[in-house]
């Protein structure tokens, strides 16, 4: 144990500091007489961001206003702040960097209410600027006033409220800091308009006051033994790879993990790509939609090494009776996941990179003195379920185009370079199952917190952050009536994303749970949209009233023409209306609340488990 | 369920009270008592808070709560090696006759009048909540017109500061 420092160490230790610091600040500190609206600008500059999805509004104002002069900073304004929230958050997703978006106070501020809880859910380094009345109107419930600090509490990593324009660099510093390290999250940065209108001082760079902040990356080499150790004797051992690997940018070191272990490995919803679909061990996605091969593979474990995933209850079905024989090695950058939702045998808390990195010679080590495991038996009987359980899909009833079809020669077309953002509802699984991904960073959707409209907008952050990738946005027809104003956004600043609206006329994935559970009546999902509808709205006129090419198909011989059309076009952006049977399901599916044994492969068809020895 | 206290020690900022208070409520924890106050360093408050968990959500508590940007440091104290306290203002009716009655009370239980009025007494007591309640209950015949109490302060046993290494973390990050 160290002990207390005296104040005089306390004092001394500061002076050495201030030392340092003052050194620092004659070498490089750059100052500046601004306005608060310029310190905003600058700071932004500063921090490294190089695009804002914004709009702006009466409390926000002054910081538009040098925002126009910056040569270093790309703002590009949106159509509804949702559409700017997650098109910063499919930037963020695209890039790895942090996805910075704008608005003013009251609506505004409000308006980012769901995508700052997506990105809480998501794990999404965001900073979000919002204007909020001047200091002196704060609780007066003056005009377009809204408590954003308050209402946004329980959906950000973290939030300031400034106002003071001397705090403004620093603030902005810490707010980029706070969400791209640690787990990432969306930081909310609420400057009142008088801070922005005042004069003072900006410099750079600023030091972080952070004292209550030490996200701990580096993990325990105890655990990283023990952890080797059980990987290296487990007989049915799974790795169950979650977000958080491809948040860490851990995809490569876990290749090797993968390889070194040689067991099987399952990708959740929001790890699909951290693990290419085409390496031999990849089970697929587990959960409610899981292959059948990954679901039955955490059931039956003995060993289940979690990487940077959270033990949803999408992935566990009912909690009790997930995987009831495994032993658990949780792996995470945030104590708190671990051991939330499941008992964990070798807690390790860390950044997957060097938990990864620490982890491969130990378990070298371990191969060498005890040899590498026999997974034979494993494989035989995981392959056994790969075979007879394959993914897969029916043709529809009515003869209307298969939706997994559209989907699966989407992604056989547009291949793995790619990039697809998903809505949320049936495409969103079918894109997360019918696609072959290879890379980290080619799926982006919205996992935690489920939002339809998600995709649109998140296409376009993601086309911004990748100007050269082919996106696509995989949306449904409930999805995209959400959020398809920011098309507008996509062709007047030359954003030619492409969608795929998988047009079932219905709100899908409820309309399935309503046929499987509700005795067919649909209550409020029909949409109007599809085949012999009234189509309210015309997809494709909506797409040319945008200025986008809008092409409809529905007939699958028309399938690939119109994905081959819509691959040429890259002068605006591509609306394909693929009007598709409703009555097509998402399978395999678990039941919401019961056991993964219970999964079914398709209505009415359970896999058969071998007798347990 | 058993009872756990935190001591919490956090920035002295705005809103943090409302981060903590919030998180209790959004996670579904149950909190007996909390209070807070300044500490001998003037960035630092300090949040005493009571729960009723079970050992498990307690460590998750403790977890989330660490996840709070402005959270320092987070120190649970037993009660064994920490003194524990509890200040109670409590409102009697006291008139003439029954005067002579309270205050053996009050002397009893080693508190004090702070008001007097001719058919009223206010007295101020400090203790364990299980001290206060057996006062409280020694009161009740005479007729308790009004309670307020604080939550429970708590404060660890012998020569260590919890404080002092918190602080240096502050000053390190100033």
């Amino acid at each position: 144990m160290t002990a207390t420092p005296t104040p005089a160490q306390l004092a001394a230790r500061a002076e050495a500091r201030e030392q340092v610091r003052a050194d620092l600040r004659a070498k490089a500190v750059t100052t500046e007489e601004v306005t608060g609206a310029e310190s905003i600008v600058r700071s932004l500059e500063e921090v490294g961001a190089d695009t804002v999805f914004g709009i702006p509004g009466g409390a926000i104002l002054p910081a538009y206003d040098p925002l126009m002069d910056s040569k270093r900073l790309r703002h590009i304004l949106v159509r509804h702040e949702q559409g700017g929230g997650h098109a910063a958050s499919g930037y963020a997703h695209a890039t790895g960097k942090v996805g910075v978006t704008m608005a003013t106070s009251g609506p505004g501020a409000t308006n980012l209410v769901t995508p700052l809880a997506d990105a809480h859910m998501d794990s999404i380094p965001l900073v979000a600027i919002t204007g909020q009345v001047a200091a002196g109107a704060i609780g007066t419930d003056a005009f377009q006033e809204a408590d954003i600090v308050g209402i946004t509490m329980p959906i950000t990593k973290h939030s300031f409220l400034v106002t003071d324009p001397a705090d403004i660099p620093r603030t902005v510093a810490e707010a980029f800091h706070i969400a791209a390290t640690g787990r990432p999250g969306p930081v909310l940065v609420d400057i009142a308009k008088s801070a922005m209108q005042a004069r003072t001082t900006f410099s750079w760079p600023q030091d972080l006051q952070l004292p209550g902040y030490h996200p701990v990356t580096k993990p325990h080499a105890k655990q990283i033994r023990e952890a080797a150790k059980l990987l290296a004797t487990a007989r049915r051992p799974v790795l169950y790879v979650g977000g958080g690997v491809i948040r860490a940018g851990a995809s490569e070191l876990l290749r090797k993990l993968v390889d070194l272990s040689g067991a099987p490995v399952v990708t959740t919803l929001m790890a699909r790509g951290a693990v290419p679909d085409s390496h031999p061990q990849n089970l697929g996605m587990p959960g409610m939609h899981g292959t059948v091969p990954a679901v039955a593979a955490l059931q039956k474990a003995d060993l289940i090494f979690a990487l940077g995933a959270r033990f949803d209850d999408r992935v566990t079905g009912k909690l009790s009776s997930f995987a009831p024989r495994a032993a658990v090695i949780h792996a995470d950058i945030d104590p708190a996941e671990i051991g939330k939702n499941r008992a964990v045998d070798v807690p390790i808390v860390g950044d997957l990179r060097e938990v990864i990195g620490d982890l491969l010679p130990e378990l070298a080590k371990e191969h060498e003195s005890v040899g590498r495991p026999d997974l034979e038996g494993w494989w035989r009987q995981v392959d056994g379920w790969r075979e007879t359980y394959p993914l897969g899909f029916t043709d529809t009833a009515d003869g209307h185009l298969a939706p997994q079809h559209v989907i699966q020669r989407l992604g056989e077309l547009a291949g793995p370079d790619a990039i697809y953002a998903g809505g949320v509802g049936q495409h969103q699984m079918w894109a997360a199952q019918f696609i072959r991904y290879e890379k980290p960073r080619t799926w982006i959707n919205s996992g935690g917190l489920g939002t339809m409209g998600y995709s649109v907008p998140a296409a376009m952050g993601a086309k911004v952050g990748q100007p050269d990738a082919e996106v696509w946005a995989i949306d449904g027809d409930g999805c995209f009536q959400m959020t398809n104003q920011e098309l507008a956004t996509c062709t007047i600043n030359d954003i030619p994303i492409k969608v795929a609206v998988i047009n079932n006329s219905s709100l899908g994935m409820v309309r399935q749970w309503q046929t499987l559970f509700y005795n067919e009546r649909y209550s409020n999902t029909d949409l109007h949209t599809g085949h012999g509808t009234a189509r309210v709205p015309d997809f494709v006129k909506l797409a040319e009233a945008y200025g986008c090419e809008g092409i409809r198909v529905e007939s699958p011989s028309e399938v690939d023409d119109a994905i081959k059309r819509a691959q040429q076009i890259d002068d605006r952006p591509v609306v394909v209306d693929f009007t598709v049977s409703r009555d097509a399901m998402v399978w395999p599916m678990v039941a919401a609340g019961v056991s993964n044994d219970d999964i079914q492969y398709a209505r009415g068809i359970s896999p058969s488990w071998e007798r347990e020895d | 369920m058993s009872r756990h206290t935190l001591s919490v020690l956090v920035e002295n900022k705005p809103g943090v009270l409302t981060r903590v208070a919030g998180l209790f409520a959004r996670r579904a924890f149950n909190i007996h008592s909390l209070a807070v106050g300044p500490t001998e360093h003037e960035e630092i408050s300090r949040i005493t808070v009571v729960v009723d968990v079970e050992e498990h959500p307690l460590e998750q508590v403790t977890k989330q709560l660490n996840k709070l940007v402005h959270v320092i440091k987070i120190v649970e104290l037993d009660p064994e090696s920490s003194v524990q306290r509890e200040l109670l203002l409590v409102k009697v009716r006291a008139d003439a006759a029954a005067r002579s009655g309270v205050l053996e009370v009050v002397e009893l239980f080693r508190a004090h009048v702070v008001d007097v009025t001719p058919d009223a007494v206010v007295i101020e007591a400090t203790g364990t909540g299980a001290k206060l309640n057996a006062l409280l209950a020694a009161l009740e015949p005479y007729g308790v017109r009004e309670i307020v109490k604080s939550g429970t302060l708590a404060i660890g046993r012998g020569p260590r500061s919890i404080t002092d290494r918190a602080l240096e973390r502050v000053v390190r990050s100033a």
